[in-house]
C-alpha cells in the first residue's frame, strides 16, 4: 500500500468513527486505537499518539457550541482537572514502562466498560440534596438552564469524585482516550452533579486532560505526523458533520450498534494483548 | 450576587469556546497544508507504521518543528499544526487564571494556575 492509499482509507475510516462517535455521544477516540492498530496493523503506542491528538481536536471543536448554552461549569471542570492532569502525567509516564500486551490489555477492558456504561439509564433527573459542606467552601455547586427556568444543583462526595478524576486522567494518558464515560461517571453518579452539566462539562476537560499527556507523547517521538494527520482531519470532520445532524438521527439502534462493535474490539484487543500480538 | 456571577461566568466561557474553535480551526488547516505537501511528495512510496521506531529528533520539540517547517518539509507543517492544536486547551487554562482574576476568585486563581503548570510542565519536562 502507498502512502496515499493509505491516508486516503485512514482518513475515511476515521470520518466515520468522529461521526458516530458524535452521534451516539460515545466519542470517536475509544474506537481509534483497535481499528488503527488491529485493521491497518499500526504499532500501538503511535495508534495511541494519533488518537490522543484527535481527542482534542473533537473536544476544543465540540466545546465551542456546548459553552453557549451555560450547561458546563467551568469551577467544578477547572477543580477536578488538577486531578485529571496530574492522573494524565501519571498515564503518560506509564506508557513508556508498560509492555504494548499490558496496554493492549487494559485497553481491552476499559472498551467493555464503555459499551457497559453506553448501555445503562441515565440516572433519575431529580434530586433534592442538601448542601456539602466542602462543595460550599470550594463553590461547586451552580445552576443551569432547565425547560422551566434555572436549576440549582448541590454536588456531593467532592473526594471520591476528585479520586475517579485522577483515574480518567491515567488512563487517558495511559491509552490515548478522553476517558469521558469515566469522567461522566464521577461527576454524575458519585458527585450528583445533573447529567446534562456532567456530559458537557466533561467534554470541556476532555483537551486539557489530552494536551497534559500529548506533550509527553509528542517529546517521546509517538507522535507521527504522516498518520496524525489523516486521522485527526477524518475525525474532526467527522464530529463536526455529527453534531450538525445530530438532531435529525434516531440514535437508539446506531447506539446499539456502536457499543457491539465496542464489545467485538475489546474481545480482539484482549485477545491479541493475551496472545503476545500487539 | 448569583445573577451576576453567573452572567461574568456565562461571558468568559463564550470568549473561551470561541478560543477554542479558532485554535482548532488554525491548527487543522496547517496540518492540512503539511498533509498537502507531504502526499505530494511522499504519496508514492510505501507505508510503514508497523514497526515502532519513535519520531526523528527534529519533529519531537518545538525547535526542531520550526525549523523543518521554515524548509517547507511537509512532516514538519503537520508537527506545527499539531503543536497549535495541543498549544489550544493550554491557552484556554491561560485565559481562566485572567477570568478568575477579573472576578477576584482567588482560590480559582491557585487551582488554574496548578492546571497550568502541570500543563507546562509535560509539555517542557522533557524538551
Amino acid at each position: 500500500m502507498t502512502i496515499l492509499e493509505f491516508s486516503l482509507l485512514v482518513c475515511g475510516s476515521s470520518l466515520i468513527a468522529g461521526l458516530v462517535g458524535a452521534l451516539t455521544g460515545l466519542g470517536g477516540g475509544v474506537v481509534l486505537v483497535p481499528l488503527l492498530s488491529l485493521f491497518f496493523k499500526v504499532d500501538i503506542r503511535y495508534a495511541i499518539g494519533a488518537s490522543l491528538v484527535s481527542v482534542i481536536a473533537t473536544s476544543s471543536g465540540a466545546a465551542a457550541a456546548y459553552v453557549k448554552k451555560g450547561f458546563s461549569n467551568i469551577r467544578i471542570g477547572m477543580f477536578l482537572e488538577i486531578a485529571t492532569t496530574l492522573g494524565a502525567l501519571l498515564g503518560a509516564n506509564l506508557a513508556a514502562r508498560v509492555s504494548t500486551h499490558a496496554i493492549a490489555i487494559v485497553f481491552g477492558v476499559v472498551l467493555l466498560f464503555s459499551a457497559y456504561f453506553s448501555r445503562k439509564p441515565r440516572s433519575q433527573a431529580e434530586r433534592e440534596v442538601p448542601p456539602n459542606p466542602l462543595a460550599t467552601r470550594l463553590r461547586l455547586n451552580g445552576s443551569f438552564p432547565d425547560v422551566d427556568g434555572a436549576r440549582s444543583y448541590n454536588v456531593q462526595h467532592v473526594p471520591t469524585g476528585w479520586a475517579l478524576m485522577f483515574g480518567a486522567g491515567a488512563l487517558s494518558g495511559l491509552l490515548g482516550i478522553g476517558s469521558g464515560a469515566m469522567k461522566v461517571l464521577a461527576m454524575d453518579q458519585a458527585m450528583r452533579i445533573p447529567f446534562k452539566v456532567s456530559t458537557t462539562t466533561s467534554n470541556f476537560m476532555i483537551g486539557v486532560t489530552a494536551a497534559a499527556s500529548a506533550g509527553v507523547y509528542l517529546n517521546r517521538g509517538y507522535i507521527d505526523p504522516g498518520l496524525v494527520m489523516p486521522v485527526m482531519l477524518g475525525v474532526l470532520a467527522g464530529s463536526l458533520l455529527g453534531a450538525r445532524i445530530l438532531v435529525k438521527v434516531h440514535t437508539k439502534w446506531l447506539r446499539l450498534g456502536f457499543s457491539l462493535v465496542i464489545v467485538l474490539l475489546a474481545i480482539e484487543m484482549l485477545y491479541n494483548g493475551l496472545s503476545g500480538r500487539i | 450576587m448569583l445573577p451576576k456571577r453567573n452572567w461574568t461566568d456565562q461571558r468568559i466561557e463564550n470568549i473561551l469556546g470561541n478560543l477554542l474553535r479558532a485554535g482548532v480551526l488554525l491548527s487543522a488547516l496547517v496540518v492540512l497544508i503539511g498533509g498537502v505537501v507531504y502526499l505530494l511528495r511522499h504519496g508514492h512510496s510505501p507505508v510503514d507504521f508497523r514497526v515502532f521506531r519513535g519520531e526523528p529528533a527534529d519533529l519531537r520539540d518545538v525547535r526542531g518543528i520550526i525549523r523543518d517547517t521554515l524548509s517547507l518539509r511537509g512532516r514538519g507543517i503537520i508537527q506545527l499544526g499539531l503543536l497549535l492544536l495541543i498549544a489550544t486547551p493550554v491557552a484556554r487554562v491561560a485565559f481562566s487564571i485572567f477570568g478568575f482574576a477579573k472576578e477576584h476568585d482567588r482560590m480559582y486563581v491557585v487551582f488554574t494556575v496548578i492546571v497550568f503548570s502541570i500543563l507546562l510542565y509535560n509539555f517542557l519536562g522533557s524538551a
